[in-house]
């Protein structure tokens, strides 16, 4: 199959309405090939969180409203019927977020949580999802699965939950990974311990990935392509060589400036 | 797992609160300014020298007090306690029988509120700001205001005699012997309805308030957008995650307005003539019938404190949070 | 001032302003018996009507007020100093003391209020400075909490430490930098618990052990009321009538403070 597997055109989301109406992302666009990096950068309030929520019709739905387009794999997503968009979501795209604790129900296992998407999408029993979930938590380099996977979040550490929450985004195998902020709320050595993960699995598994951040280091490492995000509009969309080479927005060069040291993965 | 240890570490701040428990009981009776003789002096001015003294010996006014409140508090373990000053018998059999009716409604009454204000304000929750939402705040403010009493004598008045479709006092009607089993259900139903309406229309108010912000907060938090993006059904984020966060607050509540159900027995049952715990006390006060006051009184708080300790652990099995903390 | 706010001053403020102006306003002695007008429906003479005395519902009405408003607030000025003080014992001191003042706490919470009132009348006269004191003896568990709860969240914060450093001694640390915090909400929680008193001292005088006749209660007003079941509707609807305005306009103030915290 060839073509690009995500391909945005001319996304716009605004919120509010009449005179209080706020356009948090303007006229995006970009493509995410198959088993591409694309790591999406800018500072807070800059539009990238909307915009990859906008993707899988994630935001609230009276308060935001989206234009433009979205094609994955071939199919329009805005503007897509909910039922038919949820097929996608967790099944071929998947979400993880910043503070993998606060995204994690408290009250239910990390198993039990992991569980419930594999038995979503692959329609699996109790059980055998239960043991699936072990599985994917072993994959995602947790030592005692069994143990993390009867655990609450509020059990584990921050680390840890990351890697339970990519193993519950990976569960259903996805075509497209939407990393938003995953390491920021992490310290140095576990940032780099997740992103290698993220980087290892991507391989095996062969999956595209939009890692949303604001520190170019880990762009440096990881991507292929860069799209810096300024205001709501997409100032600067180029291969990292290039973009590393001659920045030609002043954004960016002020996001090359803040650059915080990735640890060695 | 952690269930264990938290049950028995609850069960042991139990103690110092049963220990508080009996010192307010006893206090409380000690404020009788008379000695407790004294008024069953002047109820029968022919008592003797002789029974005065007995009494006396009775209440043991001639021992200190702490003396007097280990014996008291020994006899209480035993839920012995003493006989009751208008007919002799032992209170505690006077309390045995009349305490199942008031539990009865009272039940009753806590599954009505959770049954209507649930749904209640989970549907609020989900519109805020709709018309559903803005009408039942509106009712609730007002019925959350009106004092239990007066709705009572207002329902009576409409329904029991104007209209004449509901009895207006005990929990079973003059021919209640002679009905069929069906017919006995019917009849304590059509007995028991204005009651435990009544008692439970303020909690209703109350607790669909709670229930709307405790959805509308669980809604908010970041795990519901994880739910979403794994592309769970609506329905399964809301009743699946959202809920069960949302509820949990809920149970304690409960548990803390028991006592408020219980006290409001108090009223309700004088003015629907029920056969209840709450009229006991009433009709024990007004007589100052002092052992059965002073027995009502720490029963009624053994068994608010059971209530609450029953809530705390149902929240701690629902909530693994509260497991692990201090 | 929101709407909230304003509904309820104008309904409290009627109230209190008729009370205490009772005696120019009322048409007639509120123990005024007339014998020849028992039980008569509203009318031109007897604007609420009269009970089974021959009393004029309005007039004793309006001397229920100055007994409700004034049992409320007198009930809930202690029941709030109480609380202040136990509250900031608890939450300054810590340790020790507020394990034992909170197991106080939880001591009194398993008395359901109106048995341990109902248990205290029972002991001691109804008369209405009892049930004032009472009252607020019993509900004191609220504010105590809330000052303790903002003590403990104010304790180490910088704008205390500085205080300190500059000499201040406890109490003054507490009186003047923390407690002005925990104004707002107490003061919702006041508002709150004087509906809370009024409808307290109504219940008790409704069963007789409150304020007693002839001295005019809304309580012993509904006394009556179940007696004239269906027979005189007015001697239920107004004295109920009059009990649930004043709630009604108590839970407006505080609605309407509370939104102005935000």
């Amino acid at each position: 199959m060839s073509g690009p597997l995500l391909s945005v055109r001319d996304l716009s989301v605004t919120f509010g309405r009449g005179a209080g109406e706020v356009a948090a992302a303007r006229g995006v666009s970009f493509d995410i090939g198959r088993g591409e990096t694309l790591v999406m950068a800018g500072e807070s309030g800059s539009g990238k969180t909307v915009t990859s929520l906008a993707i899988c019709g994630l935001l609230p739905e009276g308060v935001a409203s989206v234009s433009g387009s979205a094609l994955f794999d071939g199919e329009e997503l805005i503007g897509m019927p909910p039922e038919r968009l949820r097929s996608f979501r967790g099944g071929r795209i998947a979400y993880i977020f910043q503070e993998p604790s606060s995204f994690l129900n408290p009250v239910y296992s990390i198993g039990e949580q992991i569980a419930e998407a594999v038995r979503l999408h692959r329609g699996a029993g109790r059980a055998a999802a239960l043991r699936e979930a072990v599985k994917l938590l072993e994959m995602s380099g947790i030592s005692d699965a069994q143990r993390a996977a009867r655990s609450y979040p509020h059990q584990l550490s921050g680390g840890m939950n990351q890697r339970a929450a990519i193993s519950m985004a990976l569960a259903c195998k996805p075509e497209l990974l939407v990393a938003d902020e995953p390491t920021t709320s992490l310290d140095m050595t576990t940032e780099a311990e997740i992103i290698g993960l993220l980087m290892r699995l991507k391989q095996e598994m062969r999956f595209s990935l939009l890692f949303i951040t604001h520190n170019l280091a880990i762009a440096e490492r990881i991507a292929d392509k860069v799209a810096v995000m300024f205001k709501g509009e997409l100032v600067e969309n180029r291969k990292k060589d290039e973009l590393f080479a001659c920045p030609e927005h002043a954004h960016t060069r002020e996001l090359l400036a803040a650059y915080e040291k990735v640890g060695r993965f | 797992m952690n269930m264990g240890k938290y049950i028995l570490r609850r069960f042991a701040g139990i103690i110092p609160l049963l220990f508080g428990i009996s010192l307010l009981s006893f206090a409380v009776i000690n404020l009788a300014p008379g000695k407790p003789g004294a008024l069953e002096n002047s109820l029968n001015p022919r008592i003797s020298a002789r029974a005065l003294e007995r009494l006396e010996k009775l209440y043991e006014l001639d021992k200190p007090v702490y003396e007097r409140y280990w014996h008291w508090l020994k006899r209480t373990a035993v839920l012995d306690f003493g006989r009751s000053f208008s007919d002799n018998r032992p209170v505690i059999e006077k309390i045995a029988e009349r305490l199942p009716v008031t539990i009865t409604i009272n039940l009753l009454s806590l599954f009505l509120i959770f049954a209507a204000a649930i749904p209640l304000g989970v549907r609020c929750a989900l519109r805020p700001d709709g018309i559903l939402d803005k009408v039942m705040t509106a009712a609730m403010f007002f019925l959350f205001a009106i004092p239990t009493f007066w709705l009572a004598l207002l329902l009576m008045n409409f329904f029991g005699i104007n209209l004449r479709w509901l009895p207006v006092s005990g929990i079973t009607s003059l021919n209640y012997e002679y009905l069929s089993p069906a017919g006995k259900a019917v009849d304590i139903f059509r007995h028991l309805f204005l009651p435990v309406t009544v008692s439970s229309l303020g909690g209703i108010a109350a607790m669909a308030r709670y229930m709307r912000s405790s959805m509308i907060e669980a809604l908010a938090q970041p795990y519901i957008r994880m739910a979403r993006a794994k592309g769970l059904t609506e329905r399964s984020v809301l009743y699946k995650h959202a809920f069960r966060n949302a509820v949990m607050p809920l149970i304690t509540i409960m548990g803390l307005s028991l006592p408020g159900l219980v006290g409001g027995s108090v009223i309700f049952e004088s003015v629907f003539a029920i056969p209840g715990a709450g009229r006991l006390f009433y009709e024990a006060v007004m007589m100052r019938d002092y052992p059965l006051i002073m027995a009502e009184v720490v029963i009624v708080s053994l068994l608010t404190m059971t209530a609450n300790l029953l809530a705390d652990l149902s929240y701690a099995w629902i909530d693994p949070r509260l497991r692990d903390k201090r | 001032m929101n709407r909230p706010i304003l509904t309820g001053i104008c309904i409290v403020g009627i109230m209190a302003l008729a009370a205490l102006a009772a005696p120019l306003i009322s048409p007639y002695q509120p123990a005024q018996i007339d014998a020849g007008s028992i039980l008569c429906a509203p009318s031109s003479a007897h604007l609420l009507g009269t009970d089974s005395l021959g009393r004029d519902v309005l007039s004793r009405l309006i001397y229920g007020a100055r007994i409700s408003l004034s049992v409320g607030m007198i009930a809930v000025g202690i029941s709030t100093l109480l609380g202040v003080v136990f509250g900031s014992l608890s939450g300054f001191y810590g340790g020790s003391v507020d394990a034992f003042i909170m197991r106080c706490v939880d001591v009194m919470l398993c008395f359901p209020a109106f048995f341990l009132i109902l248990a205290a009348v029972a002991f001691l006269d109804s008369s209405i400075l009892n049930i004032m004191i009472i009252i607020g003896l019993t509900s004191w568990m609220g504010p105590a909490r809330l000052v303790r709860a903002e003590i403990m969240a104010l304790k180490e914060r910088e704008f205390v430490e500085a205080a300190r450093a500059s000499g201040a001694g406890s109490l003054r640390i507490i009186v003047r930098h923390i407690l002005p915090n925990a104004c707002g909400p107490l003061l919702v929680n006041a508002t709150l618990a004087v509906a809370g008193a009024i409808l307290l001292e109504s219940g008790l005088s409704f069963l007789g052990l409150g304020v007693q006749p002839p001295v005019p209660s809304w309580g012993n007003m509904l006394t009556e009321a179940k007696a004239t079941l269906g027979v005189a509707w007015w001697i239920t609807v107004f004295p109920g009538g009059a009990i649930f305005l004043a709630i009604i306009g108590f839970n407006f103030i505080a609605e309407g403070i509370r939104k102005e915290l935000g």
